[in-house]
């Protein structure tokens, strides 16, 4: 017990900027800053792995790392849909995956938010062209359920990431 | 040459770098048959099967089946002539080896050759497209318009007074890929765990068909985004073997680098997910923070935070100066204490070690009954890995060089795997300041030209285990078939063994202590 409190004393609050983070950590203060302004309350977002490759699901497990803290911000990842605000969709939508796609958005209450995650779930650049829909997907997010706000990447970065979060909270 | 003595495939050696590799050509499914049960015997494993569709060169279909020898990987052929309308049949293998079952069933998913007898429920097609149509034959054409409806699944069913199914997915309650899993119980007790996967299947290999290998590599490199280096590089060893193309000492040398950078990313991970899974939440905080720390630099000397696209066909893509080698041996400097303080932490934790120990469990035996390979065999006590001598086997450059030294554990469980992945880390890191101090100059990357009807296999042992790549190239040049294989593929089965003795809330950190990808079994 003690070796855990000396070690958490001896991390310290790695949120404040850290040597390497630059432009990147200033970018994430004030997004933080931001979040906080505009929602004044909790966001709750429900990932859903659509078809990803599982790259963009390590980067959305990296918005929960002491850099990003993004539940410091108040916004939480949640078990169901029922419980969410916010779908964050990877993709392409496999056809396998596509019903369960289309119940988890009918599951989530109004009004919600859509935000399709990585060049795949966008259908976007060259990595969108080349997952686009054939036999076994449909493609981008957007041709299964409606879409509000797009974040691409191959993986998009955490930064990337809560900056489409954040301008999915903006648009209502 | 003779594989064994009593077995009759001619087999020759794979020329090239990478790891050896023999190929031969079955005359039947008995002579498969016969050769399947010689592995069998002599301790070997089911590394890949898949199937092709030759019958525009002429040639009938095609299966292939990868066998994994002490020494080296036996890649046997067996050519099936066209039938009529019937499917195309070769002896089913799962008897021998029941790692086969799935590779099968989805082998006749998207080829449209089946066994004789054995399971014949469908695998990666769910309900998107019909039985009659098979994604992988040449005359396929695109998919004819279907209502994509869930199908029926036929889960074996577990009877008995209080026992009760709890169906799970395909969409899971974290941040994961999606499948399913049916857990069939009594009270918080698990008697049995199916699976069911293909929620991830992207119909990849039907993309690479007719694609140049550039851009073969890319998707190639999206197959398994934990696993992006291994495949990208056992991807660039098949395409290079195909082509006669022997990359440049730097280019191995970096590309050894680079593997080893994400095999210490994802245990970094994993550590930490498995401390949260038992409820340690520091764990994952502190692991995370050395995770994020790793990443990043990798950013800064690759220009991508998990080196996607950084190994292709004849080389690498980017050179490393003298100022990138000594930032990762600086890093690895940092963070080799940190671990290790982790790490006694961990140890010393009465209520993580309590919830680590002897749970999930498998054996050697199991591990070799079912083809597993990598960091969870190690858990078990089998000495196999792909970067480390062994009786009769010589790993390939540059791992030679450096004696790798493989993590083991016997006891199997959840704290084997936890224990196997700190060494791995420990050990990676000791590769990685020798990798950066003695990098050998020269050029990273060499021209490489397709060979019209060529084909190679590349073997790399990524993190999770044995990534492999099977490439063929057609007459024009492009890339005719293309099967990436994850380690995942041998190891989900193993995971349903796993759970058999401990209770439901134990499954998510059984599972992680895993870590399978669905992706890369599904592709």
């Amino acid at each position: 017990m003690w070796s855990v409190l000396k070690h958490i004393l001896k991390t310290g609050v790695v949120s404040e900027p850290a040597p390497d983070a630059g432009d990147a950590k200033r970018e994430l203060d004030r997004l933080n800053d931001e979040i906080l302004r505009i929602l004044g309350r909790a966001l709750t977002i429900r990932e859903v792995d659509a078809g990803s490759c599982n790259a963009c699901e390590l980067e959305i497990h990296a918005l929960n790392n002491p850099y990003y803290n993004l539940e410091g911000s108040g916004i939480k990842f949640v078990a169901s849909p029922r419980h969410a605000d916010m779908l964050l969709v990877t993709g392409p939508v496999t056809k396998n995956m596509e019903n369960a796609v289309k119940i988890a958005y009918a599951c989530t209450p109004d009004p919600k938010l859509v935000v399709a995650v990585g060049d795949c779930g966008c259908g976007c650049g060259e990595i969108g062209q080349l997952f686009g829909p054939n036999y076994a997907t449909c493609g981008a997010v957007e041709n299964v359920i409606p879409v509000d706000v797009r974040i691409p990447g191959c993986p998009p970065t955490p930064l990337a990431l809560m900056q489409g979060i954040l301008a999915a909270v903006r648009t209502r | 040459m003779f594989l064994f003595d009593d077995e009759p495939i001619d087999f020759t050696l794979q020329p090239g770098l990478a790891a050896p590799v023999w190929r031969g050509r079955a005359a039947d499914g008995d002579e498969l048959k016969d050769f399947a049960a010689a592995v069998q015997l002599a301790g070997g494993r089911l590394a890949a099967l898949w199937g092709s569709d030759c019958r525009a060169a002429g040639k009938g279909f095609r299966l292939d089946v990868v066998f994994g020898l002490n020494e080296g990987h036996a890649w046997v052929r067996l050519d099936l002539p066209e039938q009529g309308n019937e499917c195309p049949v070769y002896p089913d293998l799962s008897g021998r080896f029941p790692a086969a079952n799935r590779m099968q069933r989805a082998t006749r998913d998207l080829v449209g050759i089946a066994t004789e007898g054995g399971d014949q429920r469908p695998w990666l097609r769910h309900g998107g497209w019909p039985a009659d149509w098979y994604p992988l034959r040449h005359d396929a054409g695109e998919a004819p318009a279907f209502d994509n409806r869930p199908t029926d699944y036929d889960f074996v069913q577990v009877g008995g007074e209080g026992a009760h199914e709890i169906p799970v997915g395909p969409i899971h309650a974290g941040i994961i890929e999606p499948g399913h899993f049916r857990f069939s119980v009594i009270g918080e007790r698990l008697l049995r765990l199916e699976q069911r996967l293909g929620y991830q299947h992207k119909g990849v290999e039907r993309r690479l068909a007719g694609a140049d290998f550039s851009t073969g590599a890319k998707l190639v490199g999206r197959i398994s985004g934990d696993s992006t280096c291994a495949f990208a590089w056992a991807y660039a060893s098949a395409v290079e073997a195909a082509c006669g193309v022997e990359p440049s000492p730097r280019a191995l040398a970096l590309r050894a680098l680079i593997l080893e950078r994400e095999r210490i990313a994802n245990h970094l991970g994993d550590l930490g997910m498995l401390g949260n899974d038992a409820a340690f939440a520091f764990g994952l905080a502190q692991f995370f923070r050395l995770k994020e720390d790793w990443v990043r630099l990798n950013a800064q000397l690759f220009g991508h935070r998990f080196m996607m696209d950084s190994i292709v066909p004849g080389g690498v893509a980017q050179d490393l100066d003298a100022a990138a080698l000594a930032a990762i041996v600086a890093q690895c400097e940092a963070i080799g204490p940190a671990v290790k303080e982790l790490r006694r932490i961990y140890d010393e934790h009465a209520g993580l070690q309590d919830r680590f120990l002897t749970t999930g469990p498998i054996d050697a035996a199991l591990a070799r009954e079912l083809s597993l390979s990598g960091m969870a065999a190690r858990a078990t006590g089998l000495i196999l890995d792909g970067r480390a001598y062994r009786q009769g086997y010589t790993p390939p450059p540059p791992w030679a060089q450096f004696g790798v030294r493989p993590a083991t554990d016997e006891r199997g469980d959840v704290a084997a795997r936890v224990a196997v992945r700190f060494d791995e880390v420990f050990e990676s890191l000791r590769l990685l300041r020798l990798l950066a101090a003695g990098m050998p100059a020269g050029e990273i990357r060499r021209p490489v030209v397709p060979v019209a009807d060529a084909s190679g296999l590349g073997i790399v042992e990524g993190w999770r285990g044995e990534v492999l790549v099977g490439v063929r190239f057609g007459a024009d040049g492009r890339l005719a078939r293309v099967h990436p294989h994850d380690p995942s593929w041998q190891a989900w089965p193993a995971l349903e063994h796993a759970v058999m003795k401990d209770i439901v809330p134990d499954f998510p950190l059984i599972n992680k202590s895993f870590n399978l990808s669905y992706s890369g079994q599904d592709i």
